[in-house]
């Protein structure tokens, strides 16, 4: 259980960080948290030759609001955005989602950025990334670039990434204040991976139907998806259990390829997918009410 | 490789070395400074034993290089007990029979030095949740649960 071989470089800035990757090409990896990488290192899953740490580069660990957008940088430790104050103000989701993410001692290394990028199909963070429709900003040797979350995780441990190229932040629109949000999973424990979960977001009109849903499932196929289908049998209806019940289980057209492993089959993480759909639903909407 | 100059302030002691990349904080505390109270269960990030405080929080040992530790403050087990006396989290671990074999102790331990120290007067929800990363194959949690409760008590008493 030791990690093979590699150099160590720990540039001070972004520019030299790309520099690197550029130079080192398809064998060089970004280290961020470590809680991944260095796991998968042990397991000899990786075999860079060389890791390039990005916890030296200023500026990389980031959090602003700018009008309507938390703009949170890639760097930022899950810890923080567990207790960040402007976070829990304004992107209370994001706070929640990161109480699931592993265990404490994982959350004070590991980073938003790093969970992107790694885009494990359980991970919370890419679910919550695609409910919020958030904008991934990425920095190359071409320069920077946008990617919504939709186009950016292609599957497991895949993303629009390419070789040479850094996430150096994220950009969240904030909801109207008329919207709920929830979030659900089952795991065999707290701070496991999910082996189902539900990301959700209810607006609400002013005579209290739904006019917008948005439904991001994670942990069932083999990237966070939209249950398009559910969040369409929400819209223009009122925020009852019964709309609930119907919408969630609609909710599993949207899973084409079922993740399964020792921890829940197939057919067990599509039996629960409407479960965790109708809490986190029913969790959006006493949210609502609260407002 | 070429190997990377470090200097990390382990339990109070500034030190400098030079680590191979590869070489994970585990390792460097246990085999080059002999600090082998840090215990290496799975190292690969989900048994908790190599657990060690780093500029107070709790981290993974064996999930960080120690060339990223460059400018950390590290506290093992070794460092918790001044003069002899106990730390009040071992000191409880020890009355309320909080371990068998002892592996899983120093992780648990630092564990819960940490969640004490943001959070001295935890429900027991919290303490199990605070622990649900370190894993115990011994004493079935109970006691581990019971001892954060009593160091928490005798930390707010003043004991
Ligand atoms: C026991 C355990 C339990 C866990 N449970 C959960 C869980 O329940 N839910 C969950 O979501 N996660 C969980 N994790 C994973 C954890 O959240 C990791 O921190 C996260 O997946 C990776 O973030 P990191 O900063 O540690 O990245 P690293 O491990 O440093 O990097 C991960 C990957 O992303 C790449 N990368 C990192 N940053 C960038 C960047 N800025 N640009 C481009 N590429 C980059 C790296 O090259 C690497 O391939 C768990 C981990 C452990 C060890
Ligand atoms: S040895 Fe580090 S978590 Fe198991
Ligand atoms: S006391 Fe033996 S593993 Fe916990």
């Amino acid at each position: 259980m030791k990690p093979p071989a590699f150099a160590y470089e720990r540039p001070q800035s972004l520019n030299e960080a790309l520099e690197v990757l550029a130079r080192e090409g398809a064998e060089a990896r970004p280290l961020a948290g470590g809680q991944s990488l260095i796991p998968m290192l042990a397991l000899r899953l990786a075999r860079p030759t060389v890791l390039v740490d990005l916890g030296g580069i200023a500026g990389l660990d980031e959090l602003s609001l700018e009008d309507g957008t938390l703009v949170a940088g890639a760097m930022v430790r899950q810890r923080r955005l567990e207790r960040d104050p402007l976070v829990a103000q304004h992107l209370p989701l994001l706070a929640a989602a990161t109480r699931l993410v592993g265990h404490p001692a994982i959350r004070n290394r590991g980073t938003l950025g790093g969970s992107l990028a790694h885009a494990d199909p359980s991970a919370e963070y890419p679910a919550v990334a695609l409910a919020l429709e958030a904008e991934l900003v990425i920095r190359g040797p071409s320069g920077e670039r946008s990617v919504p979350a939709r186009e950016f995780f292609l599957g497991p441990f895949t993303t629009a990434l390419a070789d040479g190229e850094l996430l150096t932040a994220v950009r969240f629109p904030l909801p109207s204040a008329a919207t709920g949000w929830g979030i659900a999973e089952v795991a065999r424990r707290h701070g496991d991976f999910a082996l189902a979960g539900a990301v959700t977001l209810l607006e609400r009109a002013a005579d209290g139907t739904c006019v917008r849903a948005a439904i991001a499932l994670f942990g069932v196929a083999t990237r966070p998806v939209r249950a398009t289908a559910a969040e369409q049998a929400l819209v223009g209806q009122p925020l009852t259990v019964e709309t609930f019940r119907e919408a969630a289980a609609r909710a599993t057209e949207a899973i084409d390829e079922p993740l399964s492993d020792v921890h829940g089959s197939a057919a067990y993480r599509k039996q629960i997918v409407p479960v965790v759909v109708r809490r986190a639903l029913e969790a959006a909407a006493q949210r609502l009410q609260a407002t | 490789m070429e190997r990377v100059p470090i200097t990390v302030t382990v339990n109070g002691r500034r030190i400098s070395a030079v680590v191979e990349p590869r070489m994970t904080l585990a390792d460097f505390l246990r085999e080059e400074l002999g600090l082998t109270g840090t215990k290496l269960g799975c190292e690969h990030g989900v048994c908790g034993s190599c657990t060690v405080l780093w500029d107070g929080a709790a981290v993974r040992s064996c999930l960080v290089l120690a060339a990223q530790a460059d400018g950390a403050n590290i506290t093992t087990i070794e460092g918790l007990a001044t003069d002899g006396t106990l730390h009040p989290v071992q000191q409880a671990f020890w009355e309320a029979h909080a371990l068998q074999c002892g592996f899983c102790t120093p992780g648990m331990v630092l564990t819960a030095v940490a969640l004490l120290a943001e959070n001295p007067n935890p429900s027991e929800e919290e303490i199990r949740e605070a622990l649900s990363g370190n894993l115990c194959r011994c004493t079935g949690y109970q006691n581990i649960v019971r001892a954060v409760q009593l160091a928490a008590r005798h930390e707010r008493a003043g004991t």
